[in-house]
């Protein structure tokens, strides 16, 4: 327990750390040495609950289980990696003049906040906390959004800030009826947390419950980028930094899936009836599939991604609203390698960018030539999300698959073909900006990959052998979730 | 329902209810930025009432932090920061043409009575007064939307989104008796937070776009030309 209080802190710390002194030299040192102290006090965090089983912090106000102690983990890694990444970024950013000292110290600082929100909405064992989280991160990202301040920077910021922010008050209407199911229950006190909810789950008002979640999947979907409520998401991510991208699209949207899937946990245990499922998987499906269409109509790198993004948020929105051990474990596992690889691939796109001087694909040419590094970086990383094996993509997409035709056979036809149509979007924009000739003019500029290579790294071993603990946790992840044991 | 027979309490509860819809309805057909305005600080001033009387009806101490917080926010800090906010660009003296009035009333009497319908399985539970008031938050928070669809100026953007807040706070204050105190800080918080930087987008957008018309913000697009 004390590592939560640790990394809550810490984060705290940096906040006001860079607010004040963010604009040093070291700067981007100081901020990965901060995640990467997180980074091994959320392990530690990891290992005791492996060995111990829930934690419930002493005045309830943390609540760490097998299903939130993953994506912490898996939060702070992230953060670190995209952390020892945008350290050079950042100061080449402010080298070429795009950026002054005051807003890189908002960005450092930001960052934290960022950081901060996360771990709170995955360590809180109350609801409503979660909720206050979760518009925490927007409000932490929103300037970094606008950091360029160009008009198309401010737009998006402006949609980001309206969207997120008029759906997540939708959540907070969920949690409201939620609540007044909750507070109808003789003798119930703390009516807000988890663990109370959970116990008197069977008692709750399934109407109420039902309509909750409707409200609920709205807000957190705004956040998660769930078609038609997506429109944020390609803007946000192609106007803001280039490290922001790749925590958005590999932390948030996770957050927002695990704020989902915990409530639909407890609708599932009130309602006995499968609504909260339809949901999740009609709405699953239809960003699915138009995210897949809408990525042949690209034209930016990083807007390119986030379509990308979208589509496999759809997925796992699916996988959890089919339900069941081998779809929950399969949407668990998607989690893990999305965040993995999409975050690996906008750190070399974010290079790459810099290398053209463009986010315009048809501006980015003979990356290969250039840069050999980006350039296959950027290749592998892209042939992974689009999921070939070997990679761990593949393994979670096949598994989708096969829970699919076990439950709802014909729901696998459009499954396949939206992964097919996505392949090919991505395909016929990736493959003219690694291969090609170089533009001339086009030098090598200082890189740093190892996140990329370690990020691709963990991905391939998952497709290849999943090491047995992190199968047992997953499991216990899957039980905890479906109700049901898959190994 | 006989409103006889309840008591004072519910009986003012149900009237705040109704004063609240109709602030919403009157901001939904208002041009004039500051009227607008004006009717918002009205709404929030309803609402930490609202809050007042819960607190001392039902001898709940922490929501007469909640009525003095949404007295600060609601109907000081914000409406004055949107006031000088108008006055600064000039823009007072501008009435918004909106198109379709009696669509976007017509509109918003449909959204009031869906509020009703949905939240009708809810009567089973409870008693009449509770689905009012639920009700009532849910179609606040609607109106709230339909006003940000239907102006095209960010400070009328702003007090929409602000006014889907007041919808949400009602519900919670009326149906709930208010939700835990650490909730409802944070909550204030958010607000507080997202209403400063409203206040720090205004003048992005003012050195950008030279002006506040969302409707000039038009250079992203889904799918790219």
């Amino acid at each position: 327990m004390i590592a939560v209080y640790f990394i809550l802190f810490l984060a705290l710390l940096g906040i006001v750390y860079f607010a004040l002194i963010g604009h040093r030299t070291d700067v981007g040192k100081i901020n990965t040495a901060l995640n990467g102290i997180s980074f091994l006090a959320t392990v530690w965090l990891a290992v005791t609950v492996l060995k111990h089983g829930t934690l419930l912090s002493e005045n309830k106000a943390f609540l760490i289980d097998s299903f939130n102690v993953y994506l912490i983990v898996l939060t702070a890694f992230v953060g670190m990696t995209t952390s020892i990444f945008s350290a050079p970024y950042m100061a080449h950013e402010n080298a070429i003049g795009r950026l002054n000292d005051q807003r890189l110290r908002l960005y450092y600082s930001m960052y934290q906040g960022f950081m901060l929100a996360m771990y709170l909405v995955l360590t809180t064992n109350n609801m409503g906390v979660m909720w206050v989280a979760m518009e925490g991160a927007t409000l932490a990202t929103v300037l970094l959004v606008s950091l360029y301040r160009t008009p198309e920077a401010i737009e998006a910021a402006w949609k980001y800030f309206i969207l997120c922010g008029v759906g997540i008050a939708q959540a907070l209407f969920g949690t409201v009826l939620l609540y007044y199911a909750a507070v109808q229950i003789n003798g119930i006190d703390n009516a807000l947390l988890w663990t109370v909810l959970y116990e008197h789950a069977d008692k709750l008002n399934p109407h109420i419950l039902e309509l909750a979640f409707v409200f609920l999947l709205i807000g957190y979907g705004t956040k998660m980028g769930l078609v038609p409520l997506h429109n944020w998401l390609p803007d946000a991510h192609s106007e803001g930094p280039t490290p922001m991208s790749a925590v958005l699209s590999g932390l948030l949207l996770n957050d927002a899936l695990y704020a989902v899937v915990r409530n639909k946990m407890l609708v599932d245990g009130a309602t006995h009836a499968p609504t909260a499922s339809y949901l999740m998987m009609g709405f699953g499906m239809l960003t699915f599939l138009t995210a897949a269409l809408l990525l042949h109509r690209q034209k930016d790198i990083k807007r390119l991604f986030s379509y990308s993004s979208i589509e496999h948020m759809g997925m796992m929105t699916f996988a959890f609203g089919i339900g069941g051990s081998l779809a929950t474990f399969a949407g668990l596992l998607h989690m893990t390698v999305h965040s993995l690889t999409k975050s690996a691939i906008f750190v070399t796109v974010g290079h790459a960018s810099q290398l053209a001087g463009t986010q315009k694909m048809e501006q980015i040419r003979g990356l290969i030539k250039t840069q050999p590094v980006i350039g296959w970086g950027l290749l592998i990383g892209t042939v992974a999300i689009a999921g070939f094996p070997p990679f761990g993509v593949f393994t979670s997409e096949f598994l989708v698959l096969m829970a699919t035709m076990h439950s709802y056979p014909w729901l696998t036809l459009p499954l396949l073909l939206g992964i097919g149509v996505a392949f090919a979007g991505l395909f016929r924009h990736i493959q003219p900006i690694v291969y090609g000739n170089k533009p001339e003019g086009q030098e090598p500029i200082k890189a740093n990959l190892w996140p990329v290579l370690i990020h691709l790294a963990l991905v391939l071993w998952l497709g290849l052998a999943i090491p047995s603990f992190l199968a047992d946790w997953f499991s216990q992840a899957t039980l905890l979730i479906s109700g049901e044991k898959l190994l | 329902m006989n409103a006889q027979h309840l008591d004072f309490y519910m009986q003012t509860i149900l009237s705040m209810a109704a004063l609240v819809a109709f602030t919403s309805f009157l901001m939904l057909g208002q041009g004039r930025l500051l009227r607008l305005i004006f009717v918002f600080a009205i709404q929030g001033l309803l609402l930490t009432l609202t809050t007042g009387l819960a607190a001392y009806s039902l001898d709940n101490p922490h929501l007469y932090i909640s009525a003095v917080l949404t007295l600060l926010l609601k109907v000081l800090f914000i409406p004055a920061m949107l006031r000088r906010e108008v006055l600064k660009m000039a823009m007072h003296r501008d009435v918004e043409a909106l198109k379709n009035k009696t669509l976007i009333m017509l509109s918003g009497a449909s959204l009031m009575i869906f509020s009703y319908y949905i939240l009708h399985p809810i009567v089973q539970t409870s008693n009449a007064v509770m689905i009012n008031a639920l009700a009532v938050g849910l179609s606040v928070v609607l109106l709230g939307m339909l006003l940000m669809i239907s102006h095209r100026q960010a400070i009328a953007h702003v007090v929409g989104f602000m006014s889907i807040e007041n919808g949400l706070f009602f519900a919670a204050i009326v149906a709930t008796h208010g939700m835990p105190m650490v909730v409802e800080l944070g909550v204030a918080f958010d607000v507080l937070v997202a209403a400063i930087l409203f206040g720090i987008f205004f003048l992005h957008i003012r050195t950008s776009i030279d002006s506040l018309d969302v409707d000039l913000m038009n250079r992203l697009h889904e799918v790219e030309k």
